[in-house]
């Protein structure tokens, strides 16, 4: 299951819907080990295109530097399919490489551009990839703040 | 002194889990070799059968990606600092 915070929620559908007919996408960084989305870090489209993304190469690096800095990992990786459905592609899957992530598609194909209007639709489904293949879809829970987010039995206390 | 290679999470599996290994060669290609004879396997996940670079994999040399410096002719030393990161893709 991925569990995330509204606000990080709103937030990659809200790029999704900016980068409109072109595909969006990005990573939220958490602590290793951790399975919690909590650092949203928007990437740029280098190939800004309807069809297709890709993280520039020397963002890449950066991206890469400053979490390993922090101690964190991917544990969400988003992009936006803007023709079709949320569901990983067979260049998504081939792609795919992160075991830990949780790979999260919004589609926008029923957006109107930048509306945000309420009742648009969002599909926002989350899935884990590995080794060339979609293992599963999850259930997403959206949650109103991560630090009260917990069930009683998840809480550690000092 | 030999060159440093930072391995992720993906390829970890080669290295026993180590996220850095060191390996030695004049050029990147040299050592792909030289890793791959300490961590078989690890040569085939960067390099396809006709001998380049795999498209899903990203090579720095010194924050160089290799891509424009000569892929896997580059030149590298003693001291110098390699990064393999997968590439972050897709489409629909």
């Amino acid at each position: 299951m991925l569990r995330i915070d509204r606000a990080t929620y709103d937030a990659i559908v809200a790029h999704a819907r900016e980068d409109h007919p072109d595909e969006a996408c990005g990573v939220v960084a958490g602590p290793e080990g951790s399975d919690r989305p909590e650092r949203f870090i928007p990437m740029l489209n280098a190939a800004r295109s309807p069809t297709f993304y890709e993280f520039d190469s020397g963002d890449l690096l950066k991206l890469y530097r400053d979490m390993d800095d922090r101690g964190e990992e991917p544990v969400v990786i988003y992009h936006s399919h803007t023709a079709t459905e949320a569901y990983p592609s067979r260049t998504d899957i081939s792609y795919a490489s992160e075991p830990n992530a949780h790979y999260v598609l919004v589609s926008t194909r029923h957006h109107e551009r930048q509306t945000g209007l309420a009742g648009d639709d969002v599909e926002f489904r989350s899935f884990r990839i590995l080794d060339g293949e979609v293992r599963e879809e999850e259930e997403v829970e959206v949650v109103e703040s991560y630090l009260f987010g917990h069930s009683p039995t998840t809480v550690v206390y000092d | 002194m030999a060159i440093e290679v930072r391995i992720p999470t993906i390829l970890r599996t080669h290295t026993g889990g180590n996220k850095t290994v060191e390996g030695s060669g004049a050029t990147l290609g040299a050592l792909v070799d030289d890793l791959d004879s300490q961590h078989p396997g690890l040569k085939n996940r960067l390099v396809t059968e006709e001998g380049k670079l795999h498209r899903f994999v990203n090579v720095y040399v010194n924050d160089e990606d290799v891509r424009f410096t000569g892929a896997l002719d580059t030149e590298v030393k003693d001291g110098d600092s390699v990064t393999i990161l997968p590439a972050v893709a897709g489409g629909c």
